[in-house]
């Protein structure tokens, strides 16, 4: 128990006498709290656009496309080949109808709102039944398109993002006048980044024909994967590439989520480097000052490991709250941010916004408590390393 | 420098502060290394923009094609010194992460608009000689280890070949390397006759055109012009100079470039901060000390160059170390691995790096030197 009551006696004196040290105390913090809210931040760029890829991905919806085909851009499905899908076992069905949506992905320009110089906006040509498969897009201002004429919905993000698409205005791409006619939502998820339009109208304006670019399947149930893909496989009349909605997004991601992932790395890694320095400094000043205090507890007892364990419990303290104010402060500047993006498998852009969850704080914080243990460890040490009697006499 | 032995001295008092300090510096300087080399990644349009040539894609987006016939109609155009053009292949090389660019291309009108692409002139014959031939830039021949001779397998995406389907095989007899650090030698050039008699599907339709203007000072002119020609025809132009061009590409990938550059201007900075507060701690706390200096004779001068110096030589070595490390840590090439081509330090970019390096060293050194200057030594003295 002396052990404990030891520790628990120098840490209040250590804490009590911190603010004699505000300064450096102050630089520490500040410095880790500058290290956590870099990492927490960037990484919330690769949560923010893995979710808005992956979100709507549910384990019963398969992509199909052609093989080789990495995106619905390098894809052609015939109508043909849309038909024997919709045969093939395991598909759900709703009032006799199968759930499969064969669709056209398009690419139009549209001024962003932020910088107001064009992007490549996705715009997709869907057929009613698409509303069924894809269950989680819901109509939250307007009405759906109607069949057979030049209106479009658009999507949440999107509106947010590009210029000119507002309901009820006009939209110009090549010779065609579409009318925004509806604005959907579908729980944040890439889908929110597309314009809308009937694949018939659509067709002959991009010169299209008959034909299609992928087809999105709803399954019976998950379970019914294999037999679906199996089945289309082995089919001689067809060669498609079958793929769960969730790989297909995933896969998609991969790419911007390496990249921030990689740069994150470099830069927090230099970034705790210095932090670790900065709290050094910090501590081994902390130390300094107070030898002969250290060394007069020595003299009346006090133990080695006690002492230790106290600077270290100083050093982790004013780490931790670095951490929480960085993570704060990151959450804060960062979460819900939104931007857009090139999705590189398929040059369009894709809206989203930062996301700064749970586990991402809690690496922030962790992350912190690592550099104030390597900071405070070496200080430690030499505090219950001085030598009682040159420390006594030291001025 | 009489003074030296004094100056070393005091580095050595505080031992740990000094190395820790230069070491917080030198971590400081490498992350602007990396801040240059991630400005120039992301922004490299601006620099590989040749002044005088335009592109020209379908109005509607870049993904429609256009007819090959309208290069004979672009070349008639007033101000048009000559023209080519380029197609998206999209090939996979193995895995879908080996990303690089694929072009067909007609390797005479080709290399001669960019002539910032080297090749020597017994690989150009080559190419010339063989239809199947391919170059591959220098960065890419690097990342996979290819050499002059060897057989490329790529499998189209949206490409497909009528003898073979989807594999796509080309003899490399070339590889080209930059005219300038800051040339993106990713991409894979091969031969539009080949690629037009082989596809299946698209026969006479072409990615986009590159232009070489006669006067770089009319370029926006022509682009009019050409839009003109083609404005109520079936494919409809849009015409940008080359700058504008990459510009609205890298704008397109967005704010994430812009926030990561002024994430690692303010760490930087902030870095900076703490390093040099502490610098002007070390000079503050030994104010008597130079008290008693001033006090057996050093002039004003003396005193406030002596603490200068000290500021300067840690700023230097910390600096000079990490620019150093950094260079060649940028030296090594993309950490991504093919997402940022272009990843190269700048020499603008180190010198700027030589003189934040310098400017450390004075301002944190000068607001303690000149307080020490100005001290009366009685008052300094008195202090203790």
């Amino acid at each position: 128990m002396r052990f404990f009551a030891q520790i628990a006696a120098l840490v209040g004196f250590n804490i009590r006498t911190l603010p004699s040290r505000k300064g450096s105390a102050a630089a520490a913090i500040v410095g880790i709290a500058g290290v956590v809210a870099v990492l927490v931040g960037l990484l919330s760029i690769a949560q923010g656009f893995r979710r808005t890829m992956t979100i709507a991905g549910s384990p019963d919806t398969v992509f199909v496309l052609r093989t080789g085909a990495d995106s619905e851009l390098a894809s052609i499905l015939t109508r043909e080949e849309a038909q024997i899908i919709a045969e093939a076992p395991g598909v759900a069905r709703k009032n006799g109808k199968a759930l499969v949506s064969p669709e056209l992905f398009v690419m139009v320009n549209l001024p962003k709102r932020s910088t107001n110089t064009d992007a490549n906006v996705p715009m997709r040509g869907i057929e009613q039944t698409a509303f069924d498969v894809r269950d989680e897009v819901k109509i939250v201002q307007g009405r759906k398109f109607q069949p057979g004429r030049n209106e479009v919905i658009v999507g949440r993000a999107a509106q947010l993002q590009f210029a000119g698409t507002d309901l009820g205005s006009d939209l110009l791409f090549g010779p065609n006048l579409w009318k925004v006619v509806g604005v959907f939502e579908a729980e944040g998820s890439i889908s929110e980044s597309e314009i809308w339009a009937d694949a018939a109208v659509l067709a002959p304006a991009y010169r299209r024909g008959t034909s299609y670019q992928n087809a999105v399947v709803r399954l019976a149930s998950a379970g019914n994967y294999q037999t679906f893909k199996d089945s289309l496989m082995t089919d001689p009349r067809v060669s498609l590439k079958i793929v769960r909605e969730t790989e297909y997004y995933a896969e998609q991601s991969r790419s911007i989520v390496g990249l921030v992932n990689v740069v994150a790395g470099i830069i927090t890694t230099l970034m705790g480097l210095a932090a670790i320095f900065g709290a050094l400094n910090t501590m081994y000043t902390a130390v300094a000052a107070r030898s002969r205090e250290i060394a007069t507890l020595e003299a009346i007892g006090f133990r080695g490991a006690p002492i230790v364990i106290s600077v270290l419990i100083e050093s982790i303290l004013l780490a931790v709250l670095g951490g929480v104010v960085g993570a704060l402060g990151a959450w804060l500047a960062f979460d819900g941010f939104r931007a857009a993006t090139l999705n590189w498998q398929t040059f369009s852009q894709v809206a989203f916004s930062f996301d700064v969850n749970g586990p991402l704080l809690v690496q922030g914080i962790v992350w912190a408590v690592v550099i104030g243990v390597i900071g405070g460890l070496f200080p430690a040490i030499r505090a219950a390393r001085l030598p009682v009697a040159v420390a006594l006499r030291e001025r | 420098m009489k003074f030296t032995r004094l100056i070393l001295s005091n580095f050595k008092r505080h031992k740990t502060r000094t190395i820790l300090t230069i070491l917080s510096i030198m971590v400081a300087f490498v992350l602007f290394a990396y801040l240059g080399a991630f400005r120039t990644a992301f922004n490299y349009g601006a620099n590989i923009a040749g002044q005088d040539r335009l592109m020209v894609r379908h109005k509607v987006s870049l993904i429609q094609l256009l007819p090959a016939s309208y290069e004979a109609d672009i070349e008639r155009i007033d101000g048009v010194a000559e023209a080519t053009h380029a197609t998206w292949f999209g090939a996979i090389y193995k895995d879908p992460k080996n990303f690089f660019g694929q072009m067909p291309v007609k390797p005479e009108e080709f290399m001669r608009m960019y002539p910032e692409f080297e090749l020597p002139k017994e690989q150009m014959d080559a190419w010339l000689k063989t239809r199947t031939g391919a170059i591959a830039g220098r960065t890419t021949a690097d990342r996979f280890g290819w050499k002059v001779g060897d057989k490329i397998p790529l499998m189209g995406t949206y490409w497909r070949s009528k003898e073979s389907d989807r594999l796509w095989t080309f003899d490399l007899v070339g590889i080209y390397e930059g005219a300038k650090p800051e040339t993106d030698t990713s991409n894979f050039y091969f031969r539009h006759d080949f690629f037009d008699e082989m596809r299946r599907g698209g026969e006479g339709l072409v990615g986009w055109y590159i232009i070489r203007v006669k006067d770089p000072e009319k370029a926006e002119e022509v682009a009019k012009r050409v839009d003109a020609e083609f404005a109520n025809s079936p494919a409809e132009t849009k015409t940008d100079t080359e700058g504008a061009f990459v510009k609205g590409f890298a704008e397109q990938i967005g704010n994430i470039g812009a926030i990561v550059i002024a994430i690692l201007t303010m760490v930087f900075f902030t870095i900076l901060l703490v390093a040099g507060n502490t610098m002007a701690q070390a000079v503050r706390e030994r104010m008597s000390e130079l008290g008693v200096l001033k006090a057996i004779g050093f002039t004003d001068m003396q005193v406030l160059a002596m603490v200068l110096t000290e500021a300067l030589l840690i700023a230097v070595i910390g600096g000079g170390l990490g620019l150093i490390l950094g260079a060649l840590a940028v030296a090594k090439g993309d950490p991504t691995k093919g997402a940022l081509p272009v990843f190269i330090l700048q020499p603008s970019h180190a010198i700027f790096g030589v003189v934040c390096v310098f400017l450390l060293g004075l301002v944190s050194g000068f607001l303690p030197a000149l307080q020490a200057m100005r001290m009366n030594p009685v008052e300094a003295l008195r202090r203790e």
